[in-house]
């Protein structure tokens, strides 16, 4: 499914945060958005989720603009995975990610929703906390959770707000292969803020920074994750090492200080 | 589905992990089916054993006896039947020509609308509790604790004293307790939209609200004459005496009206409950399911109080321990906790007609004993971090 988003604009008080915003997605793209913190990623990935009205600017799916889509119908072709979330109410793993599939069946689950369910509990590696309450688990186990509930539900986009930031590496390294695994073969394609921007060089086909509500440049990773770049838009020296190895070729972000001016 | 393949189990691995899950996950769901069975038992025995209580003696087996004949077997049911007419069956022709010993007018006409009521008002209150705290996020919510209740019992008040009557004008009295519902539910909505209001401000909120209702209420019966100050008096203090057969009819087909519309919403209460992102993205309208869910407990909680007067806090205990025994899934949580919380009105209503026999305390009093230590436990100790 093809995403278009053409000259968004949002503020959440008159202060504009994002401004003349426009990025294209391909089926199975993987992009990544970078950015310092407030640059306005989680409002980007919102706004495209519908769950922020922009002030103006068009999002389209396949040429149709989402404004005018019934929310199941949205729901059935974007996940969204929160960068923090807060449960309420004790709530086990299998019941949090049945919920992903709601915008599939009526009242009742069937064997089929609850297949799936399992499906993703192993792909993400926690079966083991099937029957465990949600608000009981480490902060890792729980974007796994999450993340597991956005697979459920089967979208053609997938909108990730950091997945990863309370991962251990290995699970950092594993949900990136997972989410690209999907993108290769399912013909899904992800958005995915991300502050490691050695994990965005490693996994996401195209990279696209973010500063002060504005993309500040787009582009493939090598590109685009120039020390130059770094310089301007995080005010941080850093090193980018080109190596030819097994990542294809992609930079390694060695960061070594923060610059005063 | 996709086929992902992980690489460290083999097939049988794979496939055992898979049936231990799900067997775990239908017992898990066969509990919850087994507590709201247990609920349904208690409320029938404990119904049984309410019966026989009180000045008149009566036996379980007469009691047995005089419901099996039942003056509801007059009712024609050979042709469709419209509710208005089933309405004035069961008030005005059922009972006349068929209660003929004192046994059968106490049970007939004095405890089994008491019972009845119990069990209604119950089922009402509490679901409207489960239904509040879903929207607000808020497990310290209930009709009592944001002033809903409250609300409820000064419109009603209102229209009584204008005149509206105990008899004559129960749809005004209903409407005007709906009416006056609908205030604290909508200021309470404003603080959690506006203000982004924590949990406990929308509490101390309700309880500010509540005094105001209260205060107002005082002062019509400050100024009301002294035949009437009795019947308001006892009514604040929440009071399932009062029932009549016609009375159980309207609550129950408020009952009926509502309640299944508040389950078909529980999927959304579900995921709201993970949070309003979540909702969204998952194709939920928040706002239209906020303002609809509110509004229909709102309406849940104004017909009972309008009937019953000040019951409080049986949407405040029915719905948390019921979560604890049952987890929060609302589909299964609705159903069990307005069971509980009938056992629980019952119960106490039982205890407040033997306590001081033969004097009859409002059952308001029994509930606000065990409710209110509750409510003040909740806030002592956050159970499990809830918000
Ligand atoms: N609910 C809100 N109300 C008002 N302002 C907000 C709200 N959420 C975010 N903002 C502001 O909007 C700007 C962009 O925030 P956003 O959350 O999109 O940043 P971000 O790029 O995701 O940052 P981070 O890396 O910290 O996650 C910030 O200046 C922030 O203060
Ligand atoms: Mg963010």
């Amino acid at each position: 499914m093809k995403l278009n988003v053409k000259g968004l604009e949002f503020g959440y008080t008159s202060m504009p945060v994002l401004a003349d915003v426009c990025l294209e997605l391909a089926p199975s793209e993987m992009l990544g958005i970078v950015g310092p913190n407030g640059a306005g990623k989680s409002t980007l990935i919102r706004c495209i989720n519908r769950i922020l009205n922009p002030q103006s600017g068009r999002i389209l799916l396949d040429e149709n603009d989402i404004k005018n889509m019934d929310g199941i119908e949205l729901a059935k072709k974007m996940g969204y995975i929160p960068q923090t979330a807060s449960q309420i109410f004790p709530t086990t793993v299998f019941d949090a990610i049945l919920m992903g599939r709601r915008p599939h069946i009526g009242w009742r689950s069937g064997e089929e929703d609850h297949e799936k369910v399992l499906d993703v509990l192993e792909l993400l590696d926690i079966e083991d906390l099937a029957m465990r309450d949600i608000k009981e688990l480490s902060g890792g186990q729980q974007q796994r959770v999450f993340i597991a509930r956005a697979l459920a539900q089967e979208p053609d986009v997938l909108l990730l707000d950091e997945p990863t930031s309370n991962l251990d590496i290995r699970h950092q390294l594993e949900v990136m292969e997972i989410i690209t695994d999907l993108v290769a073969k399912d013909g899904i394609s992800a958005i995915m803020a991300i502050h490691d921007l050695n994990l965005a060089s490693k996994y996401t086909d195209r990279v696209l920074i973010m500063k002060e509500g504005k993309i500040f440049d787009a582009g493939s990773p090598s590109g685009v994750l120039t020390p130059e770049n770094i310089r301007s838009v995080y005010g941080v020296e850093a090193e980018v090492i080109h190596r030819v190895d097994s990542n294809g070729g992609r930079p390694y972000i060695v960061p070594i200080r923060p610059l005063t001016e | 589905m996709r086929i992902y393949n992980r690489g460290e189990m083999n097939a049988t691995e794979v496939g055992t992990k898979r049936a231990e899950i799900t067997a775990q996950y239908k017992e898990f769901i066969g509990r919850k089916i087994i507590f709201i069975l247990s609920c349904i038992t208690a409320i029938c025995i404990i119904a049984a054993i309410s019966a026989t209580l009180g000045s008149y003696p009566i036996t379980v087996t007469e009691v047995y006896h005089i419901i099996v004949h039942s003056p509801f077997q007059n009712i024609d049911i050979s042709h469709p039947i419209t509710v208005t007419e089933l309405y004035h069956t069961i008030v005005h022709n059922s009972f006349q020509d068929f209660i003929n010993t004192n046994e059968e007018y106490v049970v007939w006409k004095l405890r089994l609308p008491r019972i009845v009521m119990g069990i209604l008002a119950g089922i009402g209150l509490a679901v409207a509790g489960t239904a509040m705290q879903g929207i607000l996020r808020n497990p310290l919510v209930s009709p009592t604790t944001i002033g809903i209740a409250a609300g409820a019992h000064l419109g009603a008040a209102i229209a009584f004293i204008l005149g509206a009557g105990f008899t004559s004008g129960k749809l005004i009295l209903m409407g005007n307790a709906f009416l006056f519902a609908l205030i604290p539910a909508f200021v309470i909505f404003g603080l959690a939209r506006f203000k982004r209001a924590t949990p406990e401000m929308m509490i101390l909120a309700g309880i500010a609200m509540t005094f105001i209702f209260s205060s107002v209420s005082s002062l019509l019966h400050y100024f009301s004459d002294p035949d009437m100050l009795k019947g308001l008096v006892v009514w604040k203090m929440g009071n399932l005496g009062n029932a009549t057969w016609g009375d159980l009819f309207t609550v129950s087909l408020v009952l009926a009206v509502c309640i299944p519309l508040l389950i078909w919403k529980s999927w959304d209460l579900n995921t709201m409950g993970a949070g309003d992102e979540i909702a969204k993205s998952l194709g939920v309208n928040v706002k239209r399911t906020r303002i609809f869910v509110m509004m229909t407990a709102s309406l849940l909680t104004a017909v009972v109080i309008c009937f019953t007067g000040m019951i409080t806090f049986v949407g405040l205990v029915a719905p948390h321990i019921c979560r604890i025994i049952i987890g929060g899934d609302t589909r299964f949580l609705i159903p069990a906790s307005g069971l509980f919380g009938a056992v629980f009105l019952l119960f106490s209503d039982t205890v407040a007609r033997t306590i001081v026999a033969p004097v009859i305390i409002p059952v308001g009093i029994v509930t606000s004993c065990v409710g209110g230590p509750l409510f003040l436990y909740l806030i002592i100790r956050k159970r499990r971090e809830y918000w």
